[in-house]
Parts: structure tokens; sequence; C-alpha cells
């Protein structure tokens, strides 16, 4: 772009965080009230219960279980999957519109604009964490009522996912722009990072060594899901290695 | 009487001397002009029935539109449904014509004759059917031109990087290519058709044959398109299959990731247009009385080709299925084991039925290769190929990496009534041509037929 030359001396001085989030299994109760948060924060709509039962239900983010042993000595293992937000992701490419790309600070964007509707990424997605608006949305009563106004509702035909709640990261970084300095560590927390009563989620920049996500990551503990498809995800998972 | 000048080529080596006409040329030319006239109580109910068809397809299409695409089946994770295996499997049909004409063209097969115009036509309506697909499947079908990389003024592009587009593409290319190839050697026939009609219709066919007179340049212009057109056509319809292969196979999904998918599919898709072409010409020597110009060397010929390809087709599914156990990945071995047991497995064994043992044994056998027997093979090998489309498509997604995000897929009655309607389409465009445009080239009589 043209106005690179005069913008440079201020763009070279701003920081571009590259966001991530970790994610502690051995923390993880499973209770479910990141879901629910999520859904609240994002306008998700509800499906109902004949829809839900057909696969429609939308959870940007959802409680995988993992059961280990024999009944009744069985062990549960909860893991949340929400967008990876990966590097590599595969849903970019196969887009015939650019509906989805990823940006400076790591994100992996859905434009809804732009989507229409082929649904290629929700299947190129090893983590099956994109959802499709098969109708226009619609919510049980009352919750119709309390939808968050800095969340775009999405028509019925196009695709969407977990953001990393995007509309905090940008209401962070004009605070922060306000009143002169940079996005303090921990200052952006996605409603589900916001909601976890064991702490077990952590947001932050991995480009900062000192932040705390980057810590969770370095801590030895960390892993990615399906490491093998290559998608390097920002989600990383701690857990005890057995 | 020699059919020359706007019946025939001036001269060529087409003519075969020391045969004694079983048929003159004009003979021919009144026998298949003269099977475009009259529309029989039969022809009207056939025509009545696939458009009160195609109407139905028509309305659960609209339902679909404005009442929301939930009411199709298809959900997580199975979000390509019944939509994407009708688009695959008729483009497949469509390389039944362009495909085969071009190659017995190219080849100089004199048998070729009779064949090739019923094989473009198919493949020009299989071309409009399955070019439909991927607006029916589109979740907002309205804004379907932001695929196209048409100039705007927000200097927004398609994605040049995804299959899809790749596919607009390739589609595109080829029917507009199928239509070239077919309407080329229509020429001659059109003008012939102006010179014998009146009126309205006179002016119609005489704006369609675009000046012939029959000149020796034109015949000579016109020898030179189609060569070149057969040639080219060859290259469009093998990168069209290979493309809609790309669909699955440019994914990170389990057993879709395949790097034999393109060379699989453009195989499967010869193998289902001959299997169409058969049938299609079955039911035209039935219907249009042409016992005379289809006749069983036709079929047998076709039949051969239809029994290679079926072992082609063998090989391909072999090698795929047994690297893909031997690598024993594990997501692909949980495709595998839903792709082969259950109800899929129920379907699959269905399709190595239909696709292998079928034409095997009636194909197979010399003593059993028959007109009947010839159709019936092509009859089998639609259904599974159809099956092949949806067992690549349905049990993939169905298995997604993470067992947690597992689902299935049941369709509903609007994908059941527009695949229904896709077939009565067929049908009814059909109908319409051959009693629009002579069904057999006319031109290429001028010798008419040998004796046997």
């Amino acid at each position: 772009m043209a106005d690179d030359a005069t913008d440079g001396v201020r763009e070279a001085a701003e920081h571009v965080p590259q966001w991530a989030m970790a994610i502690d299994l051995d923390r993880c109760t499973g209770c479910e009230a990141c879901v629910v948060a999520c859904a609240a924060e994002n306008n998700v709509p509800t499906a109902g219960d004949e829809q839900a039962a057909l696969g429609r239900a939308k959870h940007w983010i959802r409680i995988d279980r993992y059961y280990e042993g024999e009944f009744p000595d069985i062990r549960v293992k909860y893991r949340p999957v929400l967008c990876q937000q990966c590097d590599d992701a595969p849903c970019e490419p196969v887009c015939p519109v650019y509906a989805t790309y990823q940006n400076s600070e790591g994100l992996n964007v859905q434009i809804y604009n732009r989507c229409i509707g082929t649904r290629y990424c929700a299947n190129n997605c090893p983590y099956t964490v994109r959802f499709f608006n098969w109708f226009a949305p619609e919510w049980a009563d009352p919750l119709g009522l309390q939808l968050n106004p800095d969340v775009s509702v999405r028509p019925g035909g196009v695709a969407e996912k977990c953001t990393f709640c995007v509309q905090r990261i940008k209401r962070a970084k004009l605070d922060a722009s306000a009143e002169d300095r940079p996005v303090a560590d921990g200052e952006v927390q996605p409603a589900c990072v916001q909601s976890c009563p064991a702490e077990a989620m952590v947001f932050g920049d991995m480009s900062d060594p000192r932040s705390k996500v980057s810590k969770a990551i370095g801590s030895g503990r960390s892993g990615q899901l399906l490491p093998e498809v290559g998608t390097k995800p920002r989600v990383f998972y701690l857990e005890k290695a057995d | 009487m020699r059919g020359h000048g706007i019946h025939g080529p001036p001269e060529g080596p087409r003519r075969v001397p020391g045969h004694s006409p079983a048929k003159s040329a004009s003979q021919v030319r009144e026998e298949i002009l003269g099977r475009m006239e009259g529309r029989s109580g039969a022809y009207l109910a056939s025509v009545t029935i696939c458009g009160a068809v195609v109407a139905w397809a028509l309305y659960a299409w609209g339902y679909q539109i404005f009442r929301g695409i939930g009411h199709a089946g298809i959900s997580r994770p199975v979000y390509w449904g019944l939509h994407i295996v009708n688009f695959v499997f008729w483009i497949g049909i469509s390389h039944a014509g362009t495909l085969i004409s071009a190659i017995l063209r190219l080849t100089g097969a004199g048998w070729r004759k009779p064949v090739t115009r019923a094989a473009e036509a198919i493949t020009v309506f299989c071309l409009m059917i399955g070019g439909l697909f991927p607006l029916i499947h589109i979740g907002r079908p309205a804004v379907f031109f932001w695929m196209l990389p048409y100039p705007n003024e927000r200097l927004l592009w398609p994605n040049f990087r995804s299959p899809l587009f790749w596919d607009l593409t390739a589609i595109l290319t080829y029917l507009t290519g199928s239509l070239i190839y077919l309407y080329l050697p229509l020429i001659p026939d059109l003008a012939d058709i102006a010179s014998r009609s009146d009126g309205f219709k006179r002016k119609v066919y005489r704006a369609l044959s675009l000046g012939w007179t029959g000149a020796d340049r034109q015949w000579q212009a016109l020898e030179r398109a189609m060569k070149l057109m057969a040639v080219l056509i060859l290259a469009v319809a093998v990168s069209v299959h290979s493309v809609v292969a790309y669909d699955f196979s440019m994914s990170v999904a389990p057993t879709w990731h395949s790097t034999i998918f393109a060379p699989y599919f453009v195989v499967g898709a010869i193998f289902s247009g001959i299997a169409a072409l058969v049938l299609v010409m079955a039911a035209l020597r039935k219907a249009l009385r042409l016992e005379d110009y289809l006749r069983e060397l036709h079929f047998v010929n076709l039949g051969k080709l239809l029994l290679l390809l079926s072992l082609v087709w063998f090989y391909f599914t072999f090698s795929e299925h047994l690297t893909t156990w031997y690598g024993n990945f594990p997501g692909e071995m949980r495709v595998l084991a839903v792709r082969e047991h259950g109800l899929y497995g129920f379907l699959f064994w269905t399709m190595v039925a239909c696709n292998f043992a079928v034409p095997l044994v009636l194909l197979g056998i010399a003593r059993l290769r028959s007109i009947a027997t010839v159709a019936a093979s092509g009859a089998a090998v639609l259904v599974g190929m159809w099956l092949e489309r949806f067992l690549i498509v349905v049990p993939t997604l169905a298995t997604p990496y993470l067992p947690a995000a597992a689902g299935g897929y049941a369709p509903s009655w609007i994908e059941l009534s527009i695949t229904a309607g896709t077939f009565a389409a067929m049908i009814l465009l059909y109908l319409l041509f051959v009693k629009a445009f002579p069904i057999i080239a006319i031109w290429e009589y001028d010798d008419g037929i040998p004796a046997r």
C-alpha cells in the first residue's frame, strides 16, 4: 500500500501480538461453563431439540470426553475443543471466495458477508469445529433479548466458528491505544477463558515470552491436537505426560 | 442418388467402394428425418410424466431456497450429501459423449456414425444438469456469482487456490466446448432440414445452420474444425474430471486425500459414461425404430469397451483399498471400517457386484454378449457408479478425525426429489432433442448403409 511509507515509523514500532490459548486438561472438570459463556457472548443461535438431534446444534467450543479403563474403574478426561486458529489452516485455501483467511495476529478469521456456503471449509477442518447456519438464526425465549451488540448475527447459509472473541481483542486494543500503551497480558479474555471456574484456560500473546500463555506453552506439558495433520494450531493443551 | 452438396461432402475417404448399399443415402435421409415427425401417445405421456417430476424437483429446490437449506438431510459433520453425489455422478456421465465420440472420430472408427450424436447430446444434457448442483448445494445461491472473477468496485477476487474455483472454470469450459462439439456436425443436417421445411421452421433452422450451402470450402472448414475440437475436447474432458477429483483429494479428510483420485475419477467417469450411452442407445433403438442403424455390432463393440473399463475400475478400486488398508492409518482405517460394514457395507458390496461382477459375467463371456446384456450391464454400472460416488462422499465425512464429532446422514425428501428430478430432466431433454434434431448425423451416410 502507498501509505506504508508514511506510516512506516509508527507501524515498525507497533508490536503485532500473536494470539494463542493454552488449556490445562488436568484442571478441566468438564463443567461446560465455557460452552454456555461462548454461546451468550457470540450470539450463537439455539437449534431446538429436533434440529439438535439431527446434529445441527452449534457449539463454538465443545467438551470431548475420553474414557480410560474398564467399567467400573473408569476415568474420564475432558478436552475442550474450539477453533484451533491454525497457522496452516486447511479451511482457508479451499474457500472459493476468500471468506476465511489468516490475519496478521494469527487469527483465522471468517467473513460472514462474503461466505456463499459451500461448506468445503467445514469438511476440511480436521477438528470439525466449523458450523453452518442451516436456517436463519433463532433463539429460544428470552435468549433473543440479550444479544451481544458487539457481535454480528449470522444469516442463514453461511459458515461460522470460534473467533477467539475477536470483539474483545478489538476492545482491548482500542482501550490500550486510547491510553497510549500496549495491551497488557491478561487484558484480553475470551468468554470461555473468563468463565472457567477451574482457571484451566489461559489466553494471550505468544510472541511475548513473559506472557502467561507463553510460559504455559513452554511448560513442558504442552502439546497440540492432531499435530500429524500439520495444521500448526494456536491452541495448546497441557497435560501430565503419562 | 448420392447426397452431394448440401446433403453430404463432395468427396471423402469415408466411401468404401465395392459395397452395394442396403439403403441408399436418400433412403437414410428420409428415414432419419421421418423419425423427427409425429408425436405418439406414448411420447406425449412420457413428456408429461417427466415434466411433472421435474416440476416437483423444482418445487423441492424452491422449498430449500426459501425455507432454508436445513430442510435437506445434510448436517454436521456430513456437510456434503446427495447434492454433491449427484454432481459428481452427472459430470461423470457427461464423459460419455464427447470423449467417446472424440476418440472414435480421431481413430477413424467407421462404426461410430450412428453413435456420436447420441453420445454428444448426453454430454451436453448431463453438464447442464450436473452443473446446476453446485448452485443447488450452496448455502446462499443468490450470490453464486461471487465465485466468478468479474470486475467490481471493491476489487474482490475469487480464491484461485480453491479447487471449487478450478471446478467452476473446468465445467464452464467443458460445457462450452461440448456445445460447440455437438453443434458443428449438426450444421449440415440443420441446413438439410431447413431446405425441406417452410415458414417459421425454415427460418429457425436456416438461422441455426449459419449460412451453410455445402460448398467445398465449407466442408473443408467443418472437417478441420471437428478434428480440432475432437483433440481439444479430449484434453478438456480428462481435466474436468480430474478437477472434480481434486475437490476431494486436495482436502485433508481421511481417504479423500489420495494421489490416485484424479485418474480414478476419470476412469469412473468414462465407465459410467459408456454405461449411460448403451442404455440411451438401446432406448433410442426401440423407441425410434433404429434397428437398421444401431445394430448389434455397435452394442457389442461398446460392450467390450465397457468390460475393459470395468476391469480398469476394479484395478483402481483394489489399489486404493489395498494401500489404505495396508497403510493402517487410524483415521483412514475408521473410514474403511464404516464403509465396509453395516449399511454402507451393503452398498459397498452392491457397488462391487454392479461395477465388476455383472459386466464381467455378461460381457466377459462372449456367448452372452447381446444388445440386451450390454444394456443390462449399462444399467448395473450406472447404479454401481452412483453408489461409488455416495461411498466416497458420505462415509468419509461421517467419520472425521475426532471420533467425538462423528455423525450420520439420511437424505430428506428434498434431496430425493431433486435426485429423481435430474433423471427425469435427462429423459425429458432427450425426448425434446430427438424431435427437434436428427439423432443420427444424416450427412455421414452420404453413401447410404452398405449391406451387412
